[in-house]
């Protein structure tokens, strides 16, 4: 055997290094056959590349954008005047606890997992994540858990219980429709299918890093991915524990939040925001990374105080974890615990404010270039700090029971998840669309989208501030004409102000669309770096061709893309100009390796996930539904383990001639 | 999910390549995962630790447990700990019937574990203690249960991959495949430590 | 943790020898014993501490010889310490918050 198939091996990659051959494929393999490239609806059902699966992530979450955001404006509607009378009271419940399980569990998350996707590996000079097939798996399973928790809608009426489904709401007594049982599975295998995604991502950005590529060397998005899917690899296990404990109560008849059979129901509330706390910061850091990386690129600056910005990106990760019990102030922990909670919360302002300072410093002096993106990048610093600033209201204990509950705590958080989250996600949208579709987003369309995102965004957030202080509790269904009040502080004028802002946030979002339509229907190509930017996601084409870079990038530079582009004048110290973008791209065309492998799709993620599904559904429809559940989830775990992990070698183009190794990078 | 994640020998385009840090992308995995089941068993451990005392009309953990049992079923699965090591070392040195053996006497250690756990429950139940007796039994069962079901998926496994290297259909590196399901055993057997000391033998 | 050897490229680079392995059984074993036999003997004061450092050097025995913890990359470490770690600080706070630890 030549030290030509030394490539096609499977094996452990030192072994291969030291030249000990383990086994070839075409001798060992082969119990399964796997697929090889599928065209048509094929290609993406049975695909396993991390580009493809981002455009599906990034498609579904949006999907469940417009469902979250409908449900926001039932919500409104039926606020906007006294006595409302859109939604009855039952299905207020169910609008509020969807709108929020929506928006955070199939939008937020899979939105920043469809952009970690589709960057984290380009980012890093990956040709793929390091399991393409778990990928492809963790976007099915949320797939799936999307879908089950959707279908109670038509199967008896959705959740009703509130976001974090607190004791005795979530019990059979309050709420004795199948939708908290919908609520626990959908969750449960959305929460997997992020588990799965973790494990994959940071083994992704540990092993796959490009020769050269310092883990102090990568683009600040990358870091901040890393630090969320460690959240959510320590997170997510103790959300699991919670939703098996309450599936057991409401299925199987146990009783572990049940106070009249003496249990705690504080119990369910420290699991939950153990993984509810993180969960905050799984939110917004994304965010933050996309932000991070659009600020100095338009900004003509490198990015102020890189370290700072990472470092306080890990150490928002960590603290993150120690600050769970400011959700439960109101709840009677005692003295002890509110002030050690208290003061771990106020310390997390700090890294906060480290960043808020450090996009501002990278903004100060630079060139500013106020494109779409940009735009939404600057709201976000300015929403997200004054939601910030009212969130360091909540960890100061006394003055957080007066607020625990009310309009107040809905204005905060939505002013950082909002202001901050989504504006940082279109943010990307703008930012990187000619990346992914290589067509520029209108401009003009892109800031008509910004102005009514933000105006809207504040007439709708803003007044419940005001509302809230008044003491509008949250999740109220109806309000009457009595307790509208007077002058400033009308119930009324600023419910009815909110409602109208909720509906210009909507005309905003239908910018968007208008603009996605137009741009796809726009024959125009987009220059392969229109924005000039940093990092090496721009040294390919636009789009990626499906092996991501031609040849894997050598890196030797914080922002490597722009060090390529610009070189330091040894006399007047200022950037010059050495080349362009396209004129990189080209060489690296030319230089293109000859044989590059890519793993084949396969069948087996999709119908795991169809496999998964079924066993849930079998909680609640019955043992023998499990059965078939769990069967089809044996089938296709044998067939997954059996499946050879790459396609017969006479699939592929020539095998690799010169057993091109990369370079260790050195962790730090 | 364990079965899934440590055969996905997948390295992408990495065949041949060095990784980055120079280790194998399925350990880190599985490492990962391991950490991670550690807030989940941690949980589960919590729940029972905070609701052992509440026994309401059923027994008492001190009428039911049988400290002799227990012991001889710890030290049974403590041994399949050793037994799984020797069947690493063994796929290390490529010694194919070792490996085979070891691993064979590893699943029969493990199969007779999960043998006693469902023998002490069917005890259990018949002394009174049902699954909903109380929030005591409740717990007891649910982190009992999940970690016996953590064995039965390893012994599975096990089987699973005895069956798989008979028939040389093993995708990647065999041995390094033996290791993680090693590592998956043995944070199963350190589980069990943890549950046998904080559950049977210091009483609530 | 002790110091993290570096890997070598030979057999040896797991650590042990099988002898090596059975000789760490054999004190896993005799702890075991230990452990037991606190239901049989009373320890007075000693009880509760006791079992409680003999599971955790059992723990750290199994996790850094059997997993090889100790001689592999401090990686791995990191990986699953971090994940313990958190897993003892937050189900600690959250039981001392139900006054587990004073009654």
């Amino acid at each position: 055997m030549s030290t030509n198939e030394l490539t096609l091996t499977p094996g452990n990659a030192l072994d291969v290094a030291k030249g000990k051959l383990v086994v070839a494929p075409t001798q060992s393999l082969g119990a399964v056959r796997r697929p090889v490239n599928t065209t048509g609806w094929r290609e993406w059902l049975f695909t396993v590349d991390h580009k493809k699966l981002g455009i599906m992530y990034g498609t579904v979450a949006f999907v469940f954008f417009i469902i979250g955001g409908v449900e926001a404006l039932f919500i409104r509607l039926q606020l906007a005047l006294p006595d409302g009378r859109i939604l009855s009271a039952d299905k207020y419940n169910q609008m509020f606890t969807m709108h929020a399980t929506t928006m955070i569990f199939l939008f937020a998350m899979p939105m920043a997992a469809a952009f970690a996707n589709y960057f984290l590996p380009l980012q890093i000079g990956a040709r793929d994540v390091a399991f393409p097939r778990l990928n492809a798996l963790s976007f099915w399973l949320f797939l799936t858990g999307g879908l089950i928790l959707n279908a109670s809608w038509f199967l008896g009426g959705a959740a009703d219980g509130g976001w974090f489904m607190y004791a005795p709401n979530s019990g059979p007594v309050f709420s004795p429709s199948n939708g908290v049982d919908f609520w626990i599975l959908g969750l449960q295998i959305a929460g997997i299918a992020s588990l799965i995604g973790s494990i994959n991502l940071i083994v992704t950005v540990l092993n796959m890093r490009a020769p050269g590529m310092t883990l102090m060397k990568m683009p600040v998005f990358t870091w901040m991915i890393l630090v969320v899917q460690f959240l959510l690899v320590f997170s997510l296990p103790v959300i699991t524990v919670a939703l098996v404990l309450l599936m057991f109560q409401r299925s199987y008849g146990a009783t572990f939040f049940d106070v009249s059979q003496g249990a705690d129901p504080l119990l369910w509330q420290h699991l939950f925001w153990i993984f509810g706390h993180p969960e905050v910061y799984v939110l917004i850091l994304p965010a933050f990374g996309i932000i991070s990386e659009v600020l100095p690129t338009f900004s003509r600056k490198p990015l102020f105080g890189y370290p700072f910005v990472v470092f306080s990106g890990a150490s928002i990760g960590l603290v993150g974890f120690g600050v769970w019990a400011h959700h439960m102030f109101a709840s009677g922990l005692g003295p002890v615990s509110v002030a050690v909670f208290s003061m771990a919360t106020m310390a997390i302002a700090i890294p906060t404010g480290v960043k808020i300072f450090n996009w501002i410093l990278t903004m100060w002096g630079g060139k500013i270039w106020y494109s779409a993106a940009m735009k939404f990048a600057i709201g976000l610093v300015i929403l997200f700090t004054i939601g910030g600033l009212s969130g360091v209201t909540h960890a100061v204990a006394p003055s957080d029971t007066q607020q625990t509950d009310t309009y107040y705590i809905v204005a905060h958080f939505h002013y950082v998840l909002f202001g901050g989250m989504v504006f940082g996600l279109f943010s990307g949208f703008y930012y990187w669309w000619p990346k992914v579709f290589g067509k520029m987003l209108n401009e003009k369309l892109g800031s008509w989208n910004f102005w009514f995102m933000v105006i809207g965004m504040n007439l709708t957030f803003g007044p419940m501030h005001i509302l809230g202080l008044q003491g509008q509790p949250r999740r109220m269904y109806v309000w009457t004409e009595a307790r509208g009040g007077e002058g400033l502080f009308n119930f009324g004028f600023w419910n009815m102000v909110s409602s109208i802002g909720s509906f210009v946030l909507a005309v905003g979002v239908l910018f968007f669309i208008i603009n996605v339509i137009k741009t796809t229907r726009n024959p125009e190509r987009a220059p392969l770096d229109p924005w000039d930017a940093r990092t090496l996601e721009w040294i390919t084409t636009s789009p990626p061709k499906v092996h991501n870079f031609d040849r894997i990038p050598v890196v030797h530079h914080l922002d490597e893309f722009f060090h390529r582009k610009y070189v330091e004048d040894e006399v007047t110290h200022t950037m010059k100009q050495v080349a362009t973008g396209e004129e990189l791209v080209r060489a690296e065309e030319a230089a293109a390796d000859a044989d590059i492998h890519m793993p084949g799709p396969s069948y087996w993620p999709l119908l795991l996930s169809i496999g998964m599904g079924v066993l849930g559904m079998g909680v609640i429809y019955g043992t023998p539904i499990m059965v078939v559940g769990g069967l089809i989830v044996l089938f296709s775990s044998y067939g997954w383990v059996l499946e050879p992990s790459v396609p017969d070698a006479i699939d592929f183009d020539t095998p690799s001639t010169d057993g091109h190794t990369k370079e260790i990078a050195p962790l730090g | 999910m364990a079965d899934i994640a440590t055969h996905d020998t997948d390295h992408a385009t990495d065949h041949g390549h060095h990784s980055s840090t120079g280790l194998s992308n399925n350990k880190l995995a599985m490492w990962l995962f391991l950490g991670s089941e550690c807030l989940l068993f941690g949980g589960l451990i919590s729940t029972y630790m905070l609701y052992r005392g509440r026994v309401q009309n059923g027994p008492h953990p001190a009428q039911i447990y049988d400290i002799p049992f227990t012991s001889v079923s710890s030290f049974v699965l403590l041994m399949s700990s050793l037994t799984m090591v020797l069947a690493v070392s063994s796929a290390h040195r490529k010694d194919d019937s070792k490996t085979n053996l070891w691993l064979t006497i590893t699943a029969l250690l493990g199969a007779t574990f999960v043998g006693g756990q469902v023998y002490e429950f069917t005890t259990f139940y018949r002394e009174g203690l049902g699954f909903t007796t109380s929030l005591f039994g409740s717990s007891f069962y649910s982190l009992t249960g999940f970690h016996g079901v953590h064995v039965s998926i390893g012994v599975i496994m096990l089987l699973s991959l005895m069956g798989i290297i008979k028939k040389n259909k093993i995708t990647g590196d065999k041995a390094e495949v033996v290791e993680l399901i090693g590592l998956y055993w043995h944070f199963v057997d350190v589980v069990w430590i943890v549950i046998f000391t904080l559950v049977y033998l210091i009483p609530s | 943790m002790t110091t993290v050897t570096e890997t070598h490229e030979d057999a040896q680079e797991h650590g042990m020898s099988d002898a090596g392995y059975i000789k760490i059984a054999i004190i896993l074993a005799l702890i075991t014993a230990l452990e037991v036999s606190t239901y049989y003997v009373d320890f007075g004061p000693l009880f509760m501490p006791s079992l409680l450092i003999m599971m955790v050097v059992k723990f750290v025995m199994v996790v850094s010889y059997f997993m090889h913890l100790k001689f592999d990359s401090k990686i791995f470490s990191f990986l699953f310490y971090t994940g313990l770690g958190l897993a003892l600080f937050v189900y600690f706070a959250a039981l001392a918050t139900f006054k587990f630890f004073i009654a």
